[in-house]
């Protein structure tokens, strides 16, 4: 029998080991800077932080549990898409195959939709959050600009999943939304002086959301796109640039008098 | 079942409840923090965090982001045990659910449908309200309270703000999901939803107040005065009142910052107005125009 400490070295050692874990960690200055810099998904961090910017007070973590949400939502939502047919003949009957026939279907679309929920509102608590710091002003206020246009896609994502399950609450809830679209002033058949522009319920907002003039396969398949692929692409894109700009402008914020 | 448990506990309203839970407690926790750092600033002491030093990344805050992310993944999965997403009905366009909702989080803006004709509810106004956050670190030139909690330094700024979240956004959804029933009648959360019940509320337009049609000529042009002072008016006051006691704040301001927070301002506080206007006065138009009505 060989000793915890023998089989761990002989881990360590091992050829395959080592060309994953460059170097031992020995809990020095240099090794926890490494430890950091080192990892692709650690070094969206600084090595060295202030300790406020740890302290629970301070933020919240909010920022960091919306992206947390947001990967939750993710993973879920591709094994999702697996069971899933966005056309109007299969979508409701794959909700409902989830729920009585797929293993764990049913933790897997409680855990996408809460996720949801939890999402929308940890984003808004983390804007109020930037709000009572102070932390849109100088040097900050473009950051803010990434973070109002990522709260809109948190809305729009949420609204697009609505209609997938093809349920009546979805159904409803999407008609009562793109109806909005239908008043756009001048773009919208019943908005204000669209009627100088030849508007109909054929070529206005509304139909280009839905891809027709009611709710039908087409406004499923483009929610789908949208929802699936469109904002999530475009959500990730900002969510880079706004952790990036995060560390350009020095960091979470710190006391400026 | 107790119609106000049952409501509470609907599978989609327990996240709202959850919300209620959460934005209170932050917002306590928030503004802790903003008046005890008043009254260490008050003081002439350096506020939370301002002689910090700087630790190691690894192993402080990853252990911190790694317990966080625990918690909420256990949250979540702890809720997804509990509670099951509903399914409904398949859709069916030919049968409309009443009341039919929004999603939750546009409820605020469905709530404002009572109030405003669509093109303000559903476009206009949620337009400028992400056209007016975009705009705050542009239009708050305030240098103080930058980076930490305070109240006393911006106290404009967060007044503003918090009306505007919580009350203009937060409680307007918390109203359309609890208190809204068929007919997007007022029901308490202990009255059973009754849908044959119908509410005739006689509504009128402002100039009927003095006898005046409002779809006629004279009472086109009162609702049209009317409008255009609230507007014009309201532009023209603060700048008239700020030159008067602070005519330095004006000449820091400049014209374009001035005029964009203003009309933001007027804009925002027309909603509580026109709900007023409507539910104590039964108001429905100020002004009535061939294009549109307000
Ligand atoms: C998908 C949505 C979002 C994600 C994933 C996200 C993520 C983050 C993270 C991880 C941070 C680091 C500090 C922290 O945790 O508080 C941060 C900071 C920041 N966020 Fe967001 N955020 C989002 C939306 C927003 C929104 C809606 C706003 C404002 C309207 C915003 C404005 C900012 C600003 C200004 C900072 C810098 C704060 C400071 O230095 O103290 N973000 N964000």
């Amino acid at each position: 029998m060989k000793s915890l400490p023998e089989i761990t070295d002989k881990v360590k050692k091992n050829l395959i080991w080592k060309s994953v874990f460059r170097r031992d960690y020995r809990n020095t200055v240099r090794d926890r800077a490494q430890a950091v810099f080192g990892n692709v998904f650690l070094h969206l961090h600084p090595v060295q932080v202030r300790e406020s910017a740890v302290k629970l007070r301070f933020t919240w973590g909010m920022g960091g549990i919306t992206l947390f949400a947001f990967i939750i939502l993710v993973i879920t939502g591709v094994v999702l898409m697996f069971y899933y047919h966005p056309s109007i003949d299969q979508a409701y009957t794959d909700i409902k195959d989830l729920e009585f026939q797929v293993p764990f279907g049913v933790i897997l679309r409680n855990l996408h939709r809460w996720g949801a929920h939890f999402m929308v509102i940890v984003v808004m608590i983390h804007m109020f959050r930037v709000f009572m710091t102070g932390s849109y002003k100088a040097p900050r206020q473009f950051n803010w600009g990434v973070g109002v246009i990522l709260l809109v896609l948190t809305f729009l994502l949420s609204f697009t999943g609505y209609l997938t399950p093809w349920d009546q609450l979805g159904f409803w809830a999407i008609t009562v939304g793109t109806n909005m679209g239908a008043a756009t002033p001048l773009l919208g058949y019943q908005g204000p002086f669209s009627e100088y522009l030849h508007i109909t319920p054929y070529n206005d907002v509304r139909f280009a959301l839905l891809g027709g003039a009611q709710v039908g396969g087409n406004a499923l398949l483009r929610s789908y796109i949208w929802h699936c692929v469109a904002i999530p692409l475009v959500a990730t894109i900002l969510m880079m640039v706004h952790f990036w700009r995060v560390r350009k402008d020095g960091g979470i914020s710190k006391p400026q008098k | 079942m107790n119609p106000f448990i049952e409501i509470i506990t609907q599978p989609d309203n327990i996240a709202i409840v959850i919300m209620v839970i959460m934005v209170s407690f932050y917002m306590v926790w928030a503004f802790q923090q903003a008046f005890q750092n008043d009254r260490l600033l008050a003081a002439g002491l350096p506020v939370d965090g301002e002689n910090d030093r700087f630790i190691d990344t690894f192993k402080p805050l990853v252990r911190i982001e790694l317990l966080i992310a625990l918690v909420v993944m256990v949250g979540l999965t702890v809720w997804s045990i509990l509670v099951d997403a509903p399914l409904e009905e398949i859709a069916n366009p030919t049968l409309t659910p009443n009341p039919a909702k929004a999603p939750w989080y546009f409820l605020g803006l469905q709530e404002l449908l009572v109030y405003f004709d669509p093109w303000l509810a559903g476009v206009v106004l949620p337009s400028l309200i992400v056209v007016g956050l975009l705009a705050i670190p542009y239009i708050d030139i305030n240098p103080k309270g930058n980076g930490y909690y305070t109240f006393a330094e911006r106290k404009w700024s967060i007044i503003i703000f918090s009306f505007g979240f919580f009350v203009l956004w937060l409680l307007l959804i918390v109203i359309g999901v609890f208190f809204r029933g068929p007919g997007w009648l007022w029901y308490w959360p202990w009255q059973e939803w009754d849908h044959s019940r119908v509410v005739f509320e006689p509504t009128r337009d402002l100039t009927a107040l003095i006898g005046i049609e409002s779809r006629s000529l004279p009472g086109f042009i009162i609702g049209a005065i009317v409008v255009g002072s609230y507007m014009v008016g309201g532009m023209i006051a603060p700048y008239l009142y700020w030159k008067k006691n602070n005519p330095e704040l004006l000449t820091q301001l400049g014209m374009i910052r001035y005029v964009t927070i203003i009309f933001l301002f007027i804009t925002m506080m027309s909603i509580p107005i026109k709900m007023v206007l409507r539910l104590v006065f039964l108001i429905k138009y100020v002004w009535i125009t061939p294009w549109f009505s307000v």
